[in-house]
C-alpha cells in the first residue's frame, strides 16, 4: 500500500508535506484498506533509494556494530561524514545506520461493528539469526545498554539514541535490534522490500489474518519525496521458497517447454536419419 | 718468452678472460628483473591498475589486483631466478678454472678468469681451452695436435692444429708479437701473423689461420700438452661470440592474444566512459547526486568536478580490469612449458640407434606446429640418411660396378672389380691412377676406422679399399697407401686445397718418392667439367648423369702433372695469400682456381645415399594435410629431381617445370629474356589457368625446378626495371605449384628463400627442417627450425627449435603434436577472455542499478580469486590433456591439418562467437538474478536478500557455468581433468562457507559472513541458480547434441551441391569427421 502522500487525497498527504526535521510531534495519518487473503509477512518497501550506492554502502564500521570498544569511540573513517557529531563518535556511525527506517506500521482488524482490534505484530525473527547473534553484537563490558554507549552521540537523524530503539525487550535494544539489522543489510536494488514484522498464526484453523476490512496506522517520519522515492507496505505469504515470484515459474516453464520441444525435434530427427551409420562408411 | 714488442705495437684494452652468461647479480637481480618483467605490457597494464587503486578511492582495495599481479611477477621472477643461478653456477666453473699459465720461464696456477691477451697456457690431454690460443708448441714431434670441437659444434672427429712454424722448438726464447683481426663469430675462419724477433735478426713472418687457432670450449686430445698463446679471452673468444646469435622467436598465437587484448581494452575503456558519462547524467537530476540519507564527505564536495569525472574514471577501470586477464599470461607460459614436455617425452620419438628422443630448445612456439603451410627441407640426411656407400665410378668412360654376382648394366660387363678384368677396361694405368687419386685426394684420419668430416670422403677411401687401395695414413705430412700388390706408397702432402661449398671441390698437391708432383681434384660435375680437356667430357658426363637420375652422389675426379717451375708458383702464390691478413680468402680462391685448370678428367663417381625411412609416407602425409613441400639442396638436379620422386615429392603425373640453367640456355636469346618468357609462360600455365583447373576432379600437379643460378638471376637482377615483377612472378608460380625443388643452392640461398615465402602475402607460416650446418641459416629464418639429430654434427640441432632424431617424426610432430598444442592454445586464449567477459558484464550492469556508484558486484575476495583459483585449474588440465579428436585419427588423416591452418581458431569469427557467448552468459546471470531480486524476500522464514547475497548468486552461477562449460567442451578426460573440474567447483563451495563462516579481524566490512551459506538455505536461490546454469549452457548442449544428427545430412547436401568436385583425399575425410562428431555427442548426450 502506496502511503507516501504524493496525491492531495491520499490521507498521509498532510504528513509528506508539512515534514521538517524538528517536528517533536509525530505527524499520524490513517490509511483504510480491504484484505481478502489471509497473509502472514509484513514488509516495507522504498523505491528509488539507492542502498546500493557505494558511498553508502561502505558508510558503516562492522567493527563497531560487532561491540569493539575502540571502534565504538572511535568508528572507521568509511563512516563520514556520518563519522562524528562535533566531538563526540556517532553510534552507530555512517549513512546507512543514520537513515535507518523509521516509520512505524500498525495494522488494526476494523470488524464488522466498526471497531478497531490491533493485529499483534512480531518484531523478532525479522533479521538473520547469524547477524543477531555473531554479526552485531552491544559494546561488551556494560550491561546497561545506556552506560555502555555513554560516550557517544545518536546518528544525527535519529529521534532517539541507539539504547532506546526497544527499551520494552533488552535482546532486542541497542545494535542487536532487528529492525536495525535488517536496515543494515544493504539491498540489491533500488527498489526493495525489508521484513517489518511477522504476523503470527493463531493456533486452530482461523487464518491468520480474517478476511475483512483492515486499517493501517502510520507514524510518518521517514521523508522519500526529496529524492522521489515511493514507501509501501506489504503483505505477503511465504511459501517453502520464499516470497511470491512469478518469475521463476516462468523461467521454469520456459526452459521446461524448450527443452521439451527441442527433445521433440531432436527425436524425429533421430528417428529420421538413423541410418548415418550406414552412410557415413562410404569408402572413398 | 713471448712479449709484445711495446714499440710496433701498443696493446689496446682486452677483456679479461670472465664469462659472464648471467643476466643478474645479487644486488641488481630485484630492479632489473622487476623492470624487466614491467616491461611486458600486460604486467605494465597491471602495474598501473594497482598503482591507480593505492592513489585513487576506488571501489576495490588494491588487493585485489595487486595479489594476482604479486603472485604472476613472484613466480616468473622466481623461476627466472633460478636459471639465472644455474648460469652463475656454470659461470663460476668455467671461470674459477685451474690453468697453468707460464710465466718468467716458471709455471703458476691461475683462475682462468685472470687470463690476460698475450698470456702463454699450457693445457693437458682432456682438458678444454680456456680462451682462443694460438698453438705455439706441441708434445707431439710433428708439431700437430689434436682437438674436438663436440662442445662447439657438434662434430666428434678430431681436428687436426697445427703449431706456427719455427715456435715450436724453443718457446721459453721466443719474443713474437702477434697482429690478428678484430673478434668475429665464425668459428672456421681466421687470420693473423706472428713477427717473430730473433736476436738482432730481421723479423720473421709467419702467417695464422684457423689451424693454428684453439678454440675456447675445444677438448685437446691425442696430445700430452700444448703451448699456446691467449689471444681472445673471455667475451672475445669465438664461442662467447657465437653465444648471443639466437633471436627469439614468436609465434602468431601470440600476435593474435595481444590483437584481442587490444580489443578489450577497447571494450574496458568504452565500457568505463560510458559509465562515467552516466553516472554525471544520473546525478544531473535533483535529489539522486546526494539525498539526505547519503551526503558527501567534506573533501568530496570540495574536489573539482573534472577531477572528480576523472577519477570516477579510473575507478570504473578498476573495477571492470579483470575483463583483462590477469592470469592469462602465466597460464599460457606454464601451458607452453608443461607442454614441451610431451613431445620429449613421447616415445615415438625415441631412436634406439641414437638412443635419445626429440628435444625442445624452445616451448614458445609448439602452438605453431600446428600451422606450418610451408616445409624447407634439406635433402641430404633429411631426405636422405647420409649413410653412404660407395656403389660405382666410372674410369675413362668404363663403369665399373662392386657386386658379388656379375650382371650386365649399359652394355658393359660388370664384375667383381677392375682387379679382374683388363679387357674391355680402361688401361690398368689409368685405374690406378684413378684409385690413387681417391685415395690421396681426401681429408681423413685413420684411427680405429676412417674419421672424416664428410661422409662422402669415408665412403670414397672405403670404396678405393675394396678395389685393392687402402689409406694408411698421414704422418708427418707422408701419406701412406697400401696398394694392391701390397707395397706402401708414400706421397708427400704439399698442399690441401680445401674443399667449400662455393668452389664444390677440393685438391691436394703430392709429390710421389719418384719425385713426380701431382695435383688431385674431386668435385661436382659442374666445377670441373669446365677445367678439365673437353675432348674426355662427354664420355664421363653420360655416366654422371645417369648415376644422378639414379639418385646417387656424383664426384669427379681428375689430375694435373705440375712441373717444378708451376708448382714453384703454385707454392709461392699459396703462401703469400696465406700470409694476407686482408682479404685472404679471395686471394686464397685466386690462387686455387688458378691452379685447377686444364686437368685431365680421370674418371667418376656414384655414391648411394639411401631415403630415410618412411621418408615418402612422411612426405605424402604432408602433402596431404595442405602443406607445401620445398626441398632445397645443394645437390645436383638430377641426383635431388630422382630424390623427389623416390619421396613421392614429384608423381608419375606431376609436370614438371624447369627453370634451370640448361632450360635459360638456348640459341640467339639473351638468359635474361629467355628467363623472362619462361617465367610469364609457367606463370600462364600455373596461376592464371589455376582457377577452373581447381574446380575439375583430377588438377594438374605441377612441380618446380630452379637452381641456384638462375634463383640469384631471378632475385637479383637488380638492374632491370621489371625485377620485382620476377621475385613476385617467381614466388606465385612457387605458390601455385604442389611441390618445388630447389637444388646447387648455398646456405645463405636457403634462407633467402625461407625469407622470400615468409614475407610473402599472407605471410605463411614456415618450417626448416635440416641436419647440417648448411640448414643453420634456414633454420634460424623460418618461424620454426628443426633439427634431426643426424650425422653432420650437431650444429642445426643447436640452432633448431625443435630436433628430432628422424624424418619420419616430423609427421606426429606437425600432425599430431602441433594440431593438438594448437588447438589447445587457441581454445584456452578464447576461454580466458570468455571467462572473464561474463565475469564482468554483470558488475558492469550493475552498474545502472547503483546510479553508476562503481559498487562491486562480487566480494573483493571472489573479485581475486575468480582467475586465480576458481577457474584457472581446470582450463590449464584442459589445455595440457585436451585431444579433440585422438592422435591416430590425426595421424591416419593428414587432412584434419587443413581445418585449422591458416590460425582458424583465433581468428576474428570464432573471437566473436566466443565473445558473444560471453555477452549472452554475462546478461542471463545479471538479469535472471535481477528478476529473481523482484522480490528480495527469498527465505522461507520471510526474510530478505541484500545486495551481497545477490553477487553471490550471480558468482556461483558464474563459476559453475564456466566450469562446466569447459567439461562440455572437453573431449578427452583424464583423472587429472575429473580432479581439478570437480576439485576447483568443490573448492568454491568450500572456500565461500569458510570465508563467509568466521568474522575476519582484519576485514573493516563483514560482507559476506553467512552471505553464502543463507543462500543455500534458500530454495529459490537454488531454484534460480540451476535454471540460469541450463539456461546458458543450453546452446552449448544443442550445439554439441545437433552435430551428430545433422552431420550426414548437410555435408551430404554440401557433396552434391560441389557436384563431386571433392578430390579424394578431402571425400576420405569426411566419415571421419562424422565418427568424431558422433563419438563426441554420445559423451555427452
Amino acid at each position: 500500500i502506496d502511503y507516501t502522500g504524493v496525491s492531495s487525497d491520499s490521507p498521509c498527504y498532510n504528513c509528506a508535506k508539512n515534514f521538517t526535521w524538528n517536528t517533536t510531534e509525530p505527524c499520524v495519518c490513517t490509511v483504510n484498506f480491504t484484505l481478502l487473503q489471509p497473509n502472514v509477512f509484513m514488509y516495507y518497501g522504498l523505491s528509488n533509494f539507492y542502498q546500493n550506492h557505494r558511498r553508502y554502502v561502505k558508510s558503516r564500521d562492522d567493527r563497531q556494530l560487532n561491540g569493539d570498544l575502540s571502534a565504538l569511540t572511535d568508528p572507521s573513517k568509511e563512516c563520514e561524514p556520518y563519522r562524528k557529531s562535533g566531538d563526540v563518535s556517532i553510534a552507530p556511525c555512517g549513512a546507512i545506520a543514520n537513515s535507518l527506517f523509521n516509520d512505524t506500521l500498525v495494522l488494526y482488524y476494523v470488524d464488522s461493528n466498526n471497531s478497531k482490534i490491533e493485529v499483534p505484530l512480531v518484531k523478532k525473527g525479522i533479521a538473520w539469526w547469524t547477524d543477531k547473534h555473531v554479526k552485531f553484537r552491544n559494546p561488551a563490558g556494560n550491561s546497561n545498554l545506556t552506560l555502555a554507549f555513554q560516550d557517544t552521540a545518536k546518528p544525527v537523524n535519529w529521534a532517539k539514541p541507539v539504547y532506546e530503539l526497544d527499551p520494552s525487550d533488552p535482546d532486542n535494544n541497542g545494535f542487536i535490534n532487528e529492525d536495525f539489522i535488517v536496515w543494515m543489510r544493504t539491498a540489491a536494488l533500488p527498489t526493495f522490500r525489508k521484513l517489518y514484522r511477522i504476523i503470527q498464526k493463531k493456533s486452530g484453523t482461523t487464518p491468520t489474518l480474517p478476511n475483512g476490512n483492515y486499517m493501517l496506522n502510520i507514524t510518518y517520519n521517514y521523508p522519500v519525496l526529496s529524492f522521489d522515492g515511493r514507501k509501501r507496505m506489504i503483505l505477503s505469504t511465504i511459501s517453502w521458497m520464499g516470497g511470491k515470484n512469478p518469475f521463476l515459474g516462468i523461467a521454469y516453464i520456459t526452459v521446461g517447454s524448450i527443452c521439451f520441444f527441442l527433445g521433440v525435434v531432436l527425436l524425429i530427427i533421430h528417428h529420421k536419419y538413423d541410418n548415418r551409420n550406414t552412410s557415413a562408411d562410404i569408402p572413398s | 718468452r713471448p712479449c709484445p714488442a711495446d714499440e710496433v705495437f701498443i696493446p689496446p684494452k682486452f677483456c679479461d678472460n670472465r664469462i659472464v652468461s648471467s643476466k643478474y647479480t645479487v644486488w641488481n637481480f630485484l630492479p632489473k628483473n622487476l623492470f624487466e618483467q614491467f616491461r611486458r605490457i600486460a604486467n605494465f597494464y597491471f602495474l598501473i591498475i594497482f598503482l591507480v587503486q593505492v592513489i585513487v578511492d576506488t571501489p576495490t582495495s588494491p588487493v585485489t589486483s595487486g595479489l594476482p599481479l604479486f603472485f604472476v611477477i613472484t613466480v616468473t621472477a622466481i623461476k627466472q631466478g633460478y636459471e639465472d643461478w644455474l648460469r652463475h653456477k656454470a659461470d663460476n666453473e668455467v671461470n674459477k678454472y685451474r690453468v697453468t699459465v707460464l710465466e718468467d720461464g716458471r709455471r703458476i696456477q691461475k683462475e682462468s678468469e685472470k687470463i690476460k691477451v698475450g698470456d702463454v697456457l699450457e693445457v693437458e690431454e682432456d682438458e678444454t681451452f680456456p680462451c682462443d690460443l694460438i698453438l705455439l708448441q706441441s708434445s707431439r714431434d710433428d708439431g700437430t695436435c689434436f682437438v674436438t670441437t663436440a662442445s662447439l659444434d657438434g662434430e666428434s672427429n678430431h681436428k687436426t692444429h697445427y703449431t706456427v712454424p719455427d715456435t715450436e722448438r724453443d718457446v721459453e726464447s721466443l719474443n713474437a708479437t702477434i697482429e690478428c683481426e678484430q673478434p668475429q663469430p665464425d668459428l672456421y675462419k681466421f687470420v693473423g701473423r706472428m713477427h717473430i724477433y730473433k736476436n738482432n735478426e730481421e723479423p720473421s713472418l709467419r702467417s695464422l689461420g684457423p689451424e693454428n687457432l684453439l678454440l675456447k670450449g675445444a677438448t685437446l686430445k691425442n696430445t700430452q700438452s700444448i703451448c699456446g698463446v691467449a689471444v681472445y679471452t673471455g667475451m672475445e673468444t669465438k664461442m662467447a661470440l657465437n653465444y648471443q646469435g639466437k633471436s627469439q622467436k614468436r609465434s602468431v598465437v601470440e600476435k593474435s592474444i595481444n590483437a584481442f587484448l587490444l580489443v578489450y581494452l577497447c571494450i574496458l575503456v568504452s565500457k568505463a566512459l560510458v559509465c562515467t558519462t552516466l553516472k554525471y547524467v544520473w546525478q544531473s537530476k535533483p535529489g539522486q547526486d546526494e539525498p539526505w540519507y547519503n551526503e558527501k564527505t567534506l573533501k568530496e564536495k570540495e574536489t573539482n568536478l573534472y577531477l572528480n569525472m576523472f577519477t570516477d574514471f579510473l575507478s570504473f577501470m578498476v573495477l571492470f580490469n579483470f575483463i583483462i586477464p590477469v592470469s592469462m599470461y602465466v597460464t599460457v607460459e606454464m601451458q607452453k612449458f608443461l607442454g614441451s614436455f610431451f613431445i620429449s617425452w613421447d616415445k615415438d620419438f625415441f631412436d634406439s640407434e641414437i638412443e635419445e628422443g626429440a628435444l625442445v630448445n624452445t616451448s614458445d612456439l609448439n602452438e605453431e606446429l600446428g600451422q606450418v603451410e610451408y616445409v624447407f627441407t634439406d635433402k641430404t640426411g633429411t631426405l636422405t640418411q647420409n649413410n653412404m656407400e660407395f656403389i660405382e665410378c666410372c674410369i675413362d668412360g668404363h663403369q665399373y660396378k662392386y657386386r658379388d654376382a656379375s650382371s650386365e648394366v649399359d652394355g658393359f660387363c660388370v664384375t667383381d672389380g677392375p682387379v679382374n678384368t683388363v679387357q674391355q677396361k680402361a688401361g690398368r694405368e689409368r685405374e690406378e691412377l684413378f684409385l690413387r687419386a681417391l685415395c690421396l685426394c681426401h681429408t681423413v684420419q685413420v684411427k680405429e676406422g676412417f674419421i672424416a668430416s664428410s661422409p662422402d670422403e669415408i665412403a670414397l677411401v672405403q670404396g678405393a679399399m675394396r678395389y685393392g687401395f687402402t689409406f694408411l695414413g698421414l704422418e708427418s705430412k707422408t701419406m701412406k697407401i697400401l696398394n694392391r700388390t701390397n707395397d706402401v706408397e708414400m706421397y708427400e702432402l704439399l698442399h690441401v686445397l680445401n674443399f667449400d661449398p662455393v668452389r664444390r671441390r677440393m685438391s691436394v698437391i703430392v709429390r710421389s718418392i719418384s719425385g713426380e708432383t701431382l695435383l688431385f681434384c674431386k668435385g661436382a660435375d659442374s666445377s670441373i667439367f669446365p677445367r678439365v680437356k673437353q675432348e674426355e667430357v662427354e664420355t664421363i658426363r653420360m655416366h654422371v648423369e645417369r648415376n644422378a637420375t639414379d639418385g646417387y652422389r656424383t664426384l669427379c675426379v681428375a689430375y694435373k702433372h705440375l712441373t717444378a717451375e708451376e708448382y714453384d708458383q703454385v707454392d709461392s702464390g699459396l703462401r703469400e695469400a696465406r700470409l694476407a691478413l686482408q682479404d685472404r680468402e679471395e686471394k686464397l680462391m685466386a690462387v686455387y682456381n688458378q691452379v685447377e685448370t686444364g686437368m685431365n678428367l680421370i674418371g667418376a663417381t656414384a655414391v648411394e645415399d639411401r631415403l630415410q625411412e618412411e621418408a615418402a609416407e612422411t612426405m605424402e602425409a604432408l602433402q596431404g594435410a595442405g602443406i607445401k613441400v620445398w626441398v632445397l639442396t645443394g645437390d645436383k638436379m638430377e641426383t635431388a629431381k630422382s630424390t623427389c620422386y623416390a619421396c613421392r615429392l614429384f608423381k608419375r603425373n606431376t609436370e614438371l617445370l624447369e627453370l634451370t640453367v640448361r632450360t635459360l640456355e638456348s640459341p640467339g636469346k639473351r638468359r635474361e629474356d629467355r628467363l623472362h618468357d619462361l617465367l610469364l609462360e609457367y606463370h600462364k600455365k600455373t596461376v592464371q589457368d589455376a582457377p577452373p583447373a581447381k574446380t575439375r576432379v583430377a588438377s594438374q600437379d605441377y612441380g618446380f625446378i630452379v637452381d641456384g643460378a638462375t634463383l640469384s638471376m631471378v632475385l637479383n637482377s637488380s638492374s632491370e626495371n621489371n625485377l620485382h615483377d620476377y621475385k613476385d612472378l617467381f614466388l606465385q608460380i612457387c605458390q601455385n605449384c604442389t611441390s618445388v625443388l630447389c637444388c646447387r643452392m648455398a646456405p645463405l640461398q636457403k634462407a633467402q628463400i625461407v625469407k622470400m615465402v615468409k614475407n610473402s602475402k599472407g605471410s605463411p607460416i614456415t618450417l626448416s627442417i635440416g641436419d647440417g650446418a648448411n640448414d643453420v641459416s634456414m633454420i634460424l629464418e623460418a618461424h620454426v627450425g628443426i633439427g634431426i639429430k643426424g650425422k653432420e654434427g650437431r650444429q642445426a640441432v643447436r640452432n633448431s627449435d625443435y630436433a628430432i632424431p628422424k624424418l619420419k617424426h616430423l609427421k606426429k610432430l606437425l600432425l599430431g603434436h602441433g594440431h593438438l598444442y594448437y588447438v589447445r592454445i587457441a581454445h584456452l586464449v578464447q576461454y580466458f577472455f570468455y571467462k572473464n567477459l561474463c565475469f564482468i558484464l554483470p558488475q558492469f550492469l550493475y552498474q545502472f542499478f547503483c546510479g553508476c556508484s562503481q559498487q562491486p558486484l562480487y566480494d573483493a575476495a571472489y573479485l581475486t580469486m575468480y582467475n586465480i583459483c576458481f577457474t584457472s585449474m581446470p582450463i590449464l588440465a584442459y589445455s595440457l590433456f585436451e585431444q579433440h579428436i585422438s592422435l591416430e585419427m590425426l595421424l591416419e588423416n593428414a587432412t584434419l591439418y587443413r581445418q585449422i591452418g591458416k590460425n582458424a581458431m583465433l581468428r576474428w569469427g570464432p573471437f566473436l562467437y566466443w565473445t558473444l557467448l560471453g555477452v549472452f552468459h554475462g546478461l542471463v546471470f545479471f538479469f535472471g538474478v535481477w528478476f529473481l531480486f523482484s522480490n528480495p524476500a527469498l527465505q522461507d522464514n520471510g526474510q530478505a536478500f541484500g545486495n551481497w547475497s545477490y553477487g553471490t548468486i550471480v558468482f556461483t552461477i558464474l563459476v559453475f557455468t564456466v566450469t562446466l562449460k569447459l567439461a562440455l567442451d572437453t573431449r578427452h578426460w583424464t583423472w587429472i581433468n575429473h580432479f581439478v573440474i570437480w576439485g576447483s567447483l568443490a573448492f568454491y563451495v568450500f572456500f565461500s562457507f569458510f570465508w563467509g563462516g568466521v568474522i575476519w579481524p582484519f576485514l573493516r566490512q563483514q560482507r559476506l559472513y553467512f552471505v553464502f551459506a543463507n543462500m543455500l538455505s534458500s530454495v529459490s536461490a537454488w531454484l534460480v541458480i540451476i535454471v540460469l546454469i541450463l539456461l546458458s549452457l543450453l546452446p552449448e548442449i544443442l550445439y554439441v547434441v545437433l552435430r551428430k544428427p545433422r552431420g550426414p545430412y548437410a555435408r551430404q547436401k554440401l557433396v552434391q551441391s560441389s557436384a563431386g568436385g571433392i578430390q579424394s583425399p578431402r571425400s576420405s575425410a569426411r566419415p571421419l569427421l562424422m565418427r568424431t562428431f558422433s563419438d563426441e555427442s554420445n559423451t555427452v548426450s
